[in-house]
């Protein structure tokens, strides 16, 4: 089952994608292209010589001030404050001259008791040994997230208006009905991983960090382009950073938040600013969460071989091992019922159904889930095009699905090092009803040299799904993809029942199913 | 208080029910916690294998298994307790002087002094199980030096201060949980099962019991080392004991400063108050345990058991709450129970669940828009009116209540306001004894401070007044009392005055405040963040039920088969929106906004001091829950202009 080979072949150096229309994606030069982008509105190019970044951290500014000679308990009480336990001990340690000697050695004893500790634990799991910007980058749903300069982008759920995170740890709002552009900027969001806005609510962001959770409170109507630190709520627990994955429940009353260094996954109540921890120790740490749509199921991949689906009524969770590796990303189905994830050193998808099948599909049972099935194998496949051969394929990086269930974009990583296989975005058509299937589509590529790094679906797109790129560049589009909805079931306005889906298949390759539930 | 709601089914049949397992699962557990703290009073680094022997010897003597089953007297007693004053609505003192007669109340004296024998009796339990120089009260000494040595009984003073260490810790447990509110249960918006709660709080537990416990030794020390005296020399007495003047008495510096003791203090004040909080743990996951309530019955025996009916019973609070919480529940996760709620009744047609389950969620959401605004006006004016004996600034008080006051004339006010009856405000206020909401209010009502406008809203349908009859607007209805807010109470029953300008004049004020009167009205003033939370404390219920009622709504937008919903949405959204402007006031008071320290010690449960927080986003997620689901079918609503503009801005995602 090699779909890749099913796929129309990329297109030739220096055209990019533009829109699906009418079953085919069109395609222009890069030059109209830009053209036409750049009198919309929400078309954005962030060079990276225009941010500033901060060149050293807090703690390094240490070295620019003289020695000064502190007494041995201001300093313990300093080393404390900053170091914690093994702080206090590397103190009294090193200060052997002043305090008694078997001080000294109890403490280097004691220290290197937890040193050796703490690598038994770090060989178990290994991510623990990692720096925490590493460890951002490891499990960031941004390919390449340490050189990139959107970090995070995050379009609102409802009004048409979106964050961007940028690489100098500042995050702006966009708004094409409004002329300001407010920019967020905050002492402790440093590296920031993810943002989300909150669900049924105009105003509320989300924004993990590397410390801490700040939930910005943007007021839509304000025409201050710096709007306060006062305007952020700063949810932190011990032991909870650096957050890489933050998921609001659909109904927007809570928040849950992941951190690979902390067991628990900890669920937020961010009105009252409580959280309730939920712990479960395999794994070693949770790196990525998603929220079903339905608000049923979570979600929670982990560092190890191992994610765990949470169902958010008692919740309780399932076990899921995978045999290779972690999960590496994960998306649900508009209704809920299907979760599709990949798992890191396999270039395949596979889905898990939850809830009642849908009726007249025999081979499904009604309990939850026995296996996993692949409905996709994106292993490396050869085009062959004007400019040589391009192969493409191979592990994935990151998933989404847009709202109305009928596309599917996959972003697979390449080889950063060869030339001939870039990281691209290859979308399919999916149907969720009455079974589930999985159609080509065709790739999303952008201008010479820019690779995809990120992708987001607009939420409520009238005309389709519009796909949300921020590629290396620091340039985000939005491909459009015009078609008609099947009619998947909605709680919101626009599904008012639509019309019939016409006959949009024309008898090229897009008729080869790839995946049925039928036949598999 | 207990013997009357003995009537209710709920608290025969759940409450105490789910008390009871609370208190055998604190009984089951004590056995492991006892033995963990045998083996950490005993432990000896050197002889490890030793001291678990002999523990395991220690465990099975008579003595152990004696003091395990007063322990076990202990833990039913201390459950019967929690069960006793367990409350679902925090009363918070809204001054100092508040806090202090809740202090010294009677029922708080009883209280204390049932955790102090107790703490007494656990402590004699750890004097016997740390055994040693611990285990008697007496000792035969020889006294004297030596010539007459006659057999006497000395008085063993490292028993004693084991035992008062026990009664000073259970006293200071019982003050501090006046203070921190212990006895608070609150409900979580995460439903765990109880097993996974309880194991997801135990090592909070393990943490906040050792600290309190040496908060509580470190106090007592020092009050041992000077009163510690008077109870030896008292327990000499009764006893017949003597002191033996050989050994060197513990109330001094160098005999408190023994290391030993100071552990085994700790140790046996950890182990209480450990066993304590266990049950009180378990005793607040059982009890908020979630309860399933049928929406319909077929039956009419079982009818008043419904979620209908339920809902509407006022009195035991906590099936309220519980009934409130199903409500909210199974309109997030139940399709099937809330298709019995848009269910029509078989005979007749109409949709009696809905009809109730409405009614009662929109009352509980206008009484506390009532609360809001009535407390708004009387803080305009008693906020204001800080330094009354000053003329100018009562000058400027009362320019400033009559500048709010034409604002409010320029603004047209929700008429909704005056539809509402006065009644449902008055039966919040002086009804229940217990209600929570006395607090604000209540203290004010007697003293001479109150003002006139405060009187006026406690008794809203004064007869006598001859404004009764006039008033027709609401706005001179809500007018009223900020003009007479800084005059003098001769003048309510007066003519209202011409012009507001006219009103304030420093002579006719007929008392001057005593000293002591104004020391007092300034401690009152003290905690000027504890009267918004007072004014929250039950929000938890308002919580609920504009979650019910949204997620109901926009359930029905797929799933009202017969439109039930559509005849209640404009007064579901105009109760929302009124309760939003009354909210949104109420946030830009000074105070209110302002978030509580966070203070994550101890056992009681600050969760009431951010329901107000938690009100106001539940209640902007909710009016977004309806309309992000109708969208523009809203315009076909029939609502007042001010509502429609106001649900306008919610719909074009402003607010």
């Amino acid at each position: 089952m090699c779909s890749l080979a099913l796929f129309p072949a990329p297109l030739a150096c220096g055209q990019t994608t533009l829109c699906e229309s009418n079953n085919e994606l069109l395609s222009g030069t890069a030059t109209d292209h830009r053209l036409k982008q750049d009198s919309s509105p929400l078309s954005l190019y962030f060079p990276r010589e225009s941010l500033k970044l901060h060149c050293r951290t807090e703690s390094s500014s240490k070295a620019a001030f003289l020695d000064h000679s502190e007494t041995l308990w201001m300093r313990s009480a300093a080393a404390w404050r900053d170091g914690g336990l093994t702080g206090l001990l590397n103190e009294i340690t090193n200060s052997n001259t002043e305090v008694p000697k078997w001080l000294s050695v109890s403490s280097g004893f004691t220290l290197a008791l937890l040193r050796w500790f703490s690598s038994f634990h770090g060989s178990l799991f290994p991510h623990l040994t990692m720096s925490s910007e590493n460890m951002l980058a490891e499990f960031s749903q941004v390919l390449n997230w340490s050189d990139c300069v959107v970090r995070a982008f995050a379009w609102h759920p409802h009004a048409d208006k979106f964050a961007v995170a940028l690489l100098d740890d500042s995050i702006k709002i966009y708004n094409p009905k409004s002329a300001t552009t407010p920019t967020l900027k905050h002492r402790l969001q440093r590296s920031v991983a993810a943002v989300q806005w909150k669900p049924m609510c105009a105003s509320a962001l989300a924004v993990a960090c590397q410390n801490c959770l700040l939930v910005w409170h943007v007021d839509p109507c304000s025409l201050s382009t710096r709007p306060s630190s006062g305007c952020a709520q700063v949810l932190s627990n011990p032991g909870h950073s650096p957050v890489t994955s933050i998921a609001w429940s659909p109904s927007g009353s809570l928040l849950v938040s992941a951190s690979p260094m902390d067991t628990a996954m900890m669920v937020w109540d961010v009105a009252s600013e409580s959280c309730v921890p939920l712990q479960r120790v395999g794994g070693g740490g949770v790196t990525f969460l998603s929220w079903s749509p339905d608000s049923s199921h979570v979600l929670a991949s982990t560092p190890s071989a191992l994610f765990r689906v949470w169902e958010t009524r008692t919740w309780t969770c399932e076990r899921w091992p995978c045999v290779k590796g972690r999960c590496q990303s994960g998306c649900w189905s508009p209704d809920g019922s299907r979760l599709l994830f990949t798992v890191q050193g396999e270039m395949v998808i596979y889905v898990l159904t939850f809830g009642d099948t849908p009726a007249g599909v025999p081979t499904c049972t009604s309990k939850g889930p026995q296996a996993a099935a692949v409905v996709a194998d994106l292993s490396e496949t050869t085009f062959n095009t004007a400019d040589g051969d391009i192969i493409v394929g191979g592990e994935i990086h990151s998933l989404s699905w847009d709202p109305t269930g009928e596309r599917l974009a996959v972003l697979l990583e390449g080889d950063p090092q060869a030339a001939d296989r870039p990281a691209i975005i290859a979308v399919f058509k999916t149907r969720t009803n009455p079974i589930f299937e999985l159609l080509p589509c065709g790739f999303v590529q952008g201008e010479p040299g820019a690779e995809p790094r990120m992708m987001q679906f607009h939420p409520n797109f009238q005309h389709g799904a519009l796909l949300t790129v921020c590629w290396s560049s620091g340039r985000i589009t939005h491909v459009p993809f015009y078609f008609l909805g099947a009619g998947v079931p909605h709680f919101g306005l626009s599904g008012s029942p639509s019309l019939p889906r016409p006959q949009e298949r024309p008898a090229d390759f897009a008729n080869q199913s790839l995946f049925t539930e039928l036949i598999s | 208080m207990f013997s009357t709601e003995q009537s209710c089914w709920f608290i025969r049949k759940v409450v105490c029910w789910r008390a009871v397992a609370s208190i055998a699962w604190a009984v089951l557990l004590l056995l492991p916690i006892t033995a963990v703290f045998v083996i950490l009073s005993r432990f000896s680094l050197l002889h490890p294998i030793q001291t678990f022997s002999e523990c395991l010897s220690f465990l099975t003597c008579a003595s152990a298994i004696f003091s395990l089953i007063l322990m076990c007297g202990v833990i039913i007693m201390v459950g019967f307790l929690n069960l006793e004053y367990y409350t679902v609505i925090p009363t918070i003192a809204c001054s100092k002087i508040a806090l202090l007669g809740q202090l010294l109340h009677p029922r708080q004296f009883v209280n204390s002094l049932a955790h102090c024998i107790m703490g007494i009796i656990v402590a004699w339990c750890c004097a016997v199980t740390l055994g040693g120089r611990y285990e008697t009260i007496g000792y035969p000494c020889t006294q004297g030096d030596g010539t007459d040595s006659s057999p006497q009984m000395c008085l063993n003073e490292y028993h004693l201060i084991l035992l008062l260490a026990g009664a000073f810790v259970g006293f200071s447990h019982s003050l501090l949980a006046v203070i921190s509110n212990i006895n608070y249960v609150s409900f979580h918006t995460v439903q765990q099962y109880k097993y996974l709660r309880f194991k997801g709080s135990l090592p909070f537990v393990v943490k906040c019991s050792a600290a309190q416990a040496l908060y509580s030794v470190r106090n007592y020390i020092v009050v041992y080392f000077f009163l510690g005296y008077i109870p030896k020399a008292w327990i000499c007495k009764t006893l017949n004991l003597h002191l033996n003047s050989s050994v060197h008495p513990l109330d001094s510096i160098a005999g408190l400063l023994d290391l030993s003791l100071l552990y085994h203090q700790w140790i046996s004040a950890s182990f209480l108050l450990f066993t304590w909080n266990i049950t009180l743990l378990l005793f607040r996951i059982f009890v908020t345990e979630v309860y399933s309530f049928p929406v319909q019955s077929s039956f009419t025996e079982d009818a008043h058991q419904c979620l209908p009916k339920v809902l509407t019973d006022k009195q035991p609070m906590i099936l309220k709450f519980l009934a409130l919480q199903d409500v909210a529940l199974l309109s997030q996760h139940s399709p099937s129970r809330r298709c019995e709620v848009f269910s029509l009744s078989q005979p007749g047609g109409h949709p009696h669940n809905w009809n109730a389950i409405s009614k009662e969620c929109l009352s509980l959401l206008a009484d506390l828009t009532q609360r809001l605004v009535a407390y708004h006006d009387t803080v305009a004016t008693n906020g204001r009116a800080k330094s009354l004996s000053t003329g100018s600034e009562r000058k400027t008080s009362s320019e400033t209540s009559f500048t709010s006051a034409t604002e409010d004339l320029m603004s047209p006010r929700p008429t909704l306001l005056l539809r509402t009856p006065a009644s449902v405000f008055a039966r919040f206020v002086v009804g229940t004894p217990h209600s929570p909401l006395t607090a604000p209010f209540t203290p004010d009502l007697d003293s001479p401070f109150a003002s006139p406008a405060l009187r006026r809203l406690t008794a809203p349908l004064d007869q006598c007044s001859p404004w009764f009859g006039t008033v027709q607007s609401p706005h001179i209805m809500r007018r009223a009392p900020k003009l007479w807010s800084t005059s003098t109470d001769s003048q309510v029953n007066g003519s209202p005055p011409a012009s507001p300008a006219s009103v304030p004049s420093p002579k006719q004020e007929p008392f001057k405040p005593s000293r002591l009167a104004l020391f007092l009205r300034n401690r009152k003033e003290q905690l000027p963040e504890a009267s918004s939370q007072a004014l929250f404390a039950d929000s938890q219920a308002h919580i609920w039920a504009l979650e019910g009622l949204s997620y109901l709504v926009q359930a029905s937008f797929s799933e009202d088969q017969f439109g039930v919903i559509q005849t209640t949405l404009p007064s579901i959204l105009g109760c929302m929106l009124i309760l939003q402007e009354a909210v949104d006031r109420h946030f830009k008071l000074p105070h209110a906004s302002s978030k509580p320290v966070r203070s994550a010690s101890g056992m009681g449960d600050s969760t009431y001091k951010t329901l107000r927080f938690a009100l106001r986003a539940t209640l902007k997620t909710a009016i977004y829950r309806i309309t992000t689901t109708f969208g523009n079918h809203l315009n076909a609503v029939q609502m007042s202009a001010e509502h429609r503009k106001r649900l306008q801005q919610f719909l074009e995602y402003k607010e």
